[in-house]
């Protein structure tokens, strides 16, 4: 009876305390990969996450976000899937994102349309990805936005022939058909193409080929973080700038976190990409500064982080909208051509596909100080998944 | 009060009660309010590989850090039915993974069985490997390294659809493994497995006493690896999703470490290691998303250090004592 | 064209020298104590570190970190081999697997705490980088370095074990141990000197080679398959084996992916099947 009594009164109390507009716990599945060759992809984007919520978590008061993070350990889509559906249906969670690599999106991509779960892409760039479901909107990139005009910007920069050497997966293969395709409409001969197993201790057989090639220039793609530095280095090794031969590709072998490490052989280099850490913009500006303080002043942001950072806008813009009420396709109809400046220039989800639209930068990599950095030198405004616009949905 | 040999062979053959409660705890794991189905299915189909493997490794003595070039065959024979050939039914897309795993293991049992320590180690492996590469380069066919999306699985006997909480899935694979153990039950307990063992043990004199030892090792070779291809059918079809991986080195080295920490040459091990490996596996990784490899490292280290034999030996040694303070 | 062969055959042996001096150490264990130790590519990712921080923190010269890092990596392997190893001789091959793939579970987590996930790269003096002209064509300095330095150090491993005591016995103990125990060799003893050399010597090769393969890590997982393919088909227990091993393996893998590139990982997987089914004890091991 005693107990009864308790209850009624701790009830009573419960409502009287409750604020007029209910305050939403609003949680946030991170599905990323923390372990593995490719764990420092999944640092930067929780590194991302964490400054995020520990600077503007207070933009959707009164309503909270929770982030629940989970590792899938690399590409691993069976690994990614049973995350997911833990996620939907064991922690509630309201809202998914994350998702470094492409496979593992692809297989969430049933799952999100059944429970009609919107995720947030933080990173994984082959174009198809976001046609995979209604539910799926991306603030990363595709490897046709930065490859494509690649290979227009290098037409007109006057080289005549290149060799292509990716690596041998999803998105060497896109931005090697990006590249060819950009270069070859424009009038660029290709003088040879080769693809490097993911897997792969020594670049030297496959620059020595590219060499014997003679090109004015070489493109490539090695996936980010990992093998751009090797890489580098055997090119400058086998003497390809006293050769005359240039080095171009996506910003993925020039990104920013490993720049430092590089020392000068990357100096020259010319990349296209969305995200320079040394982007001259007042937000960039107070992104790259707020990111030193937290972490360290060697520390440096990179694609992956900046990726991560306007993920995070975009669900707490859809939380704040919705008052903290999320709603499948009410938070989809909300991303749908959301704008935002973000630390890399402006950025709008493409109402049609879902797909981030944003400025494409031709860099340089220069000395900026004592340190390396990538220098733009000319904007490409606006730019659409091109693949999209090749192959309009059916 | 030793077993004479035959006594051991014929108590081992009959069902002993015990041997009912891991089926007995997956069962009611299933009516458990919150159960996390997905992991569930995911130990229940790494068990039926790890049991596939306790097989060749724990019963006739055949190391491989190859294995998962069998499940990856019966993964992507299941995919690629189901997204090239319309081959949608479940039952009979398994039963034919199952087959074309099998048929692959009599093949490579050939060629790799004749070697035995590192280098049959290193055989199997670049089997998977060499498996692996292909499957990249027929980026056509199994999506490369992006994956083999697309793949529609019925519903089972047309009335269990696949559900997003794991039900189906759950169910299906218990089924599945319970169906394969007692294959395995048989196989082990049957004059031809005893003479598995006895090639574990001697196999030079196995095959002075006339027993055909290549021919009994390609065959239960070629078992474990169709019971290997159904496991990795079931993986393709409950994740509607095939990737590389399948046929990935890592995945050849955890199923046995599963086996190992369970503990070989027994059958529940399998069961044992799996579950002991994925939930740490799970639980720590949610404690602490880029570190769980230290705490999984240690459990390996100190399963060898303390517990020789896995942690089935343990129970073994635990059991042996309370025995011996009684009598 | 012969200027491109004589390209692979130097780029090749550069390779074959580091996989050598990495995974020599580990066929001599494993032909002595029969011991699978598959984290021995933590020894080799331990000298990578080593060299990384030593240059990085105390600014030492490249050159100077690299006998600290013999010398530092070799004593670390002490330590495990008298606390962790030691236990396990008698243990079957399979307990040996799982506890040293738990040791490198462990290496993983700890490294990247310390250090992080990214690669380590390293600073080479100026003086290594760039090309050196041998008067009939140029090759690179470094690649050059690593060829002599890694005949040096062969030479000397060679001549240890033909001339010295040390060397005797272990090839005594290699050969039939239970003999050279009963002439009085301590076995036991005698395996822990070697296991020493034969990390630190990892732990040298990690050094050598971290600008080509750059200390992550999960190195000791990454490059295992290769190390383990110089073992099984030099053959274990052998010295010279897994030199020509590591020869092969560098020249073919090279020239695969040189002539053709499609098919470049395939290469020496092929090679190996194909060696280890015609001599399946290894080029120059025993039955």
């Amino acid at each position: 009876m005693k107990s009864m009594i308790r209850l009624a009164a701790a009830a009573a109390l419960a409502f009287v305390l409750a604020p007029a507009a209910s305050a939403e716990t609003v949680k946030v599945g991170v599905i990323t990969t923390m372990s593995g060759p490719f764990a420092s992809l999944g640092q930067q984007m929780d590194q991302a996450i964490k400054l995020y919520m520990k600077l503007h978590a207070k933009d959707v008061e009164p309503h909270k976000i929770e982030i629940v993070l989970r590792d899938d350990t690399g590409p691993a889509p069976d690994v990614a899937k049973r995350l997911a559906q833990e996620l939907i249906t064991r922690d509630r969670v309201h809202m998914l994102s994350g998702v470094v690599f492409t496979p593992n999106a692809h297989a969430i991509a049933p799952l999100a349309t059944e429970a009609k779960m919107p995720l947030v892409i933080m990173n994984a760039g082959t174009s198809v990805t976001t046609t995979l479901s209604p539910y799926f909107a991306r603030v990363s990139f595709t490897l046709w936005q930065s490859s494509y005009p690649m290979g227009q910007w290098a037409q007109q920069a006057g080289i005549k022939s290149v060799f292509t050497a990716v690596t041998d997966y999803g998105p060497g293969h896109d931005a090697e058909a990006a590249f060819i395709k950009g270069f070859t409409e424009a009038g660029g001969k290709i003088a040879g193409s080769v693809r490097m197993p993911v897997a792969n201790p020594d670049f030297v057989p496959f620059i020595q080929r590219a060499k014997d090639a003679n090109p004015e220039a070489v493109f490539t793609f090695v996936p980010a973080g990992r093998q751009a530095t090797a890489f580098m280095k055997t090119f400058a090794e086998r003497g390809m700038r006293e050769a005359g031969i240039r080095l171009i590709g996506p910003g993925d072998i020039t990104t920013d976190e490993e720049l430092p490490s590089m020392g000068d052989v990357p100096l020259g280099v010319v990349t296209v990409h969305h995200y320079s850490a040394a982007h001259d913009s007042p937000t960039n500006k107070a992104f790259q500064a707020a990111w030193k303080q937290e972490y360290g002043a060697n520390a440096v942001p990179g694609f992956m982080a900046v990726g991560a950072w306007d993920g995070m806008h975009a669900i707490s813009h859809v939380i704040k909208q919705l008052n903290g009420k999320i709603d499948g396709d009410k938070a989809m109809a909300l991303l749908k051509g959301w704008k935002h400046e973000s630390p890399r220039g402006p950025i709008m989800i493409d109402p049609d596909t879902r797909d981030i639209v944003q400025n494409e930068y031709i860099r340089r990599v220069e000395k900026l100080g004592n340190a390396n950095a990538n220098i733009e030198i000319g904007v490409i405004p606006a730019v659409k998944d091109p693949w999209k616009v090749f192959n309009p949905p059916k | 009060m030793a077993l004479h040999p035959i006594d051991h062979f014929a108590a081992g053959h009959r069902l002993r009660p015990i041997e009912l409660l891991p089926w007995a705890l997956a069962v009611g794991y299933f009516f458990l309010p919150n159960a996390n189905l997905p992991l569930g299915t995911e130990i229940l189909i790494w068990a039926l590989f790890a049991l596939s493997l306790d097989l060749v490794l724990g019963y006739t003595g055949i190391v491989s850090l190859g294995h998962a070039a069998f499940f990856g065959i019966g993964a992507y024979a299941a995919g690629l039915a189901a997204r090239w050939l319309g081959w949608t039914e479940p039952i009979s897309a398994l039963l034919f993974a199952g087959l074309v795993a099998g048929a692959a293991g009599i093949v490579s049992g050939m060629i790799v069985l004749r070697t035995h320590g590192l280098t049959l180690l290193m055989l199997t492996m670049a089997v998977a490997v060499m498996l692996k590469e292909i499957a990249n380069k027929l980026g056509w066919l199994t999506g490369g390294a992006d994956g083999l999306q697309g793949i529609v699985i019925d519903p089972v006997l047309g009335l269990y659809r696949f559900d997003m909480f794991g039900r189906t899935s759950y169910v299906y694979a218990l089924v599945v493994l319970f169906l394969a153990w007692i294959v395995a039950r048989r196989i082990v307990h049957s004059p031809f497995g005893r003479g598995l063992v006895g090639i574990r043990e001697n196999a030079t004199r196995m095959s002075a006493i006339g027993s055909p030892v290549m021919r009994r090792m390609v065959t239960v070779y070629a078992i474990s690896a169709a019971l290997a291809g159904v496991a990795g059918a079931l993986l393709a079809q409950s994740t509607r999703y095939v990737t590389l991986n399948v046929l990935s080195l890592e995945y050849s080295g955890d199923v046995l470490i599963m086996l190992v920490l369970g503990g070989m040459g027994r059958l529940y091990g399998a069961f044992a290691g799996a579950t002991v490996f994925l939930v740490l596996r799970d639980e720590l990784s949610k404690i602490s998303p880029a570190y769980w490899g230290f705490g999984i490292g240690l459990l390996l280290v100190a399963t060898v250090l303390f517990a020789r034999g896995g942690l089935l030996g343990l129970v073994d040694i635990a059991l042996a004592r309370i025995r011996g303070k009684r009598s | 064209m012969i200027s491109a062969f004589i390209g692979i055959l130097f780029d090749g042996l550069a390779y074959a020298m580091i996989l050598y001096i990495i995974s020599v150490g580990l066929s001599v264990t494993m032909g002595m104590m029969g011991f699978a130790n598959l984290a021995h590519g933590a020894f080799a990712m331990a000298g990578g570190y080593v060299m990384v921080t030593l240059m990085q923190q105390l600014g030492l010269p490249f050159l100077a970190t690299l006998p600290l890092v013999f010398v530092i990596v070799a004593a670390i392997s002490v330590a495990f081999e008298r606390l962790l190893y030691a236990r396990l001789y008698r243990a079957g091959e399979l307990d040996q697997v799982l506890f040293t793939i738990g040791l490198i579970f462990m290496a993983i987590a700890a490294t990247t705490f310390v250090w992080g996930p990214l690669p380590q790269a390293v600073r080479l003096p100026p003086y290594l980088m760039g090309q050196v002209d041998l008067g009939f064509r140029t090759f690179p300095t470094y690649r050059t370095f690593l060829i002599v330095i890694g005949a040096v150090l062969i030479l000397a491993l060679w001549l240890g074990l033909e001339r010295t005591r040390l060397g005797a016995q272990v090839r005594a103990a290699v050969d039939n141990r239970r003999m050279a125990e009963s002439v009085g060799i301590n076995v036991g003893r005698l395996f822990t000197t070697t296991f020493a050399l034969g990390s630190g010597l990892a732990g040298l090769g990690g050094a050598l080679g971290a600008d080509i393969l750059a200390p992550t890590p999960s190195y000791a997982l990454e490059h295992l398959v290769y190390f383990l393919i110089v073992v099984a088909v030099g053959g274990m227990g052998s010295i010279r084996g897994p030199f020509v091993a590591a020869l092969l393996l560098g020249v073919m893998d090279t020239a695969g992916k040189y002539y053709v590139p499609d098919f470049g990982a395939f290469f020496i997987y092929v090679a190996m099947m194909g060696l280890l089914l015609w001599r399946p004890h290894g080029l120059f091991g025993r039955a």
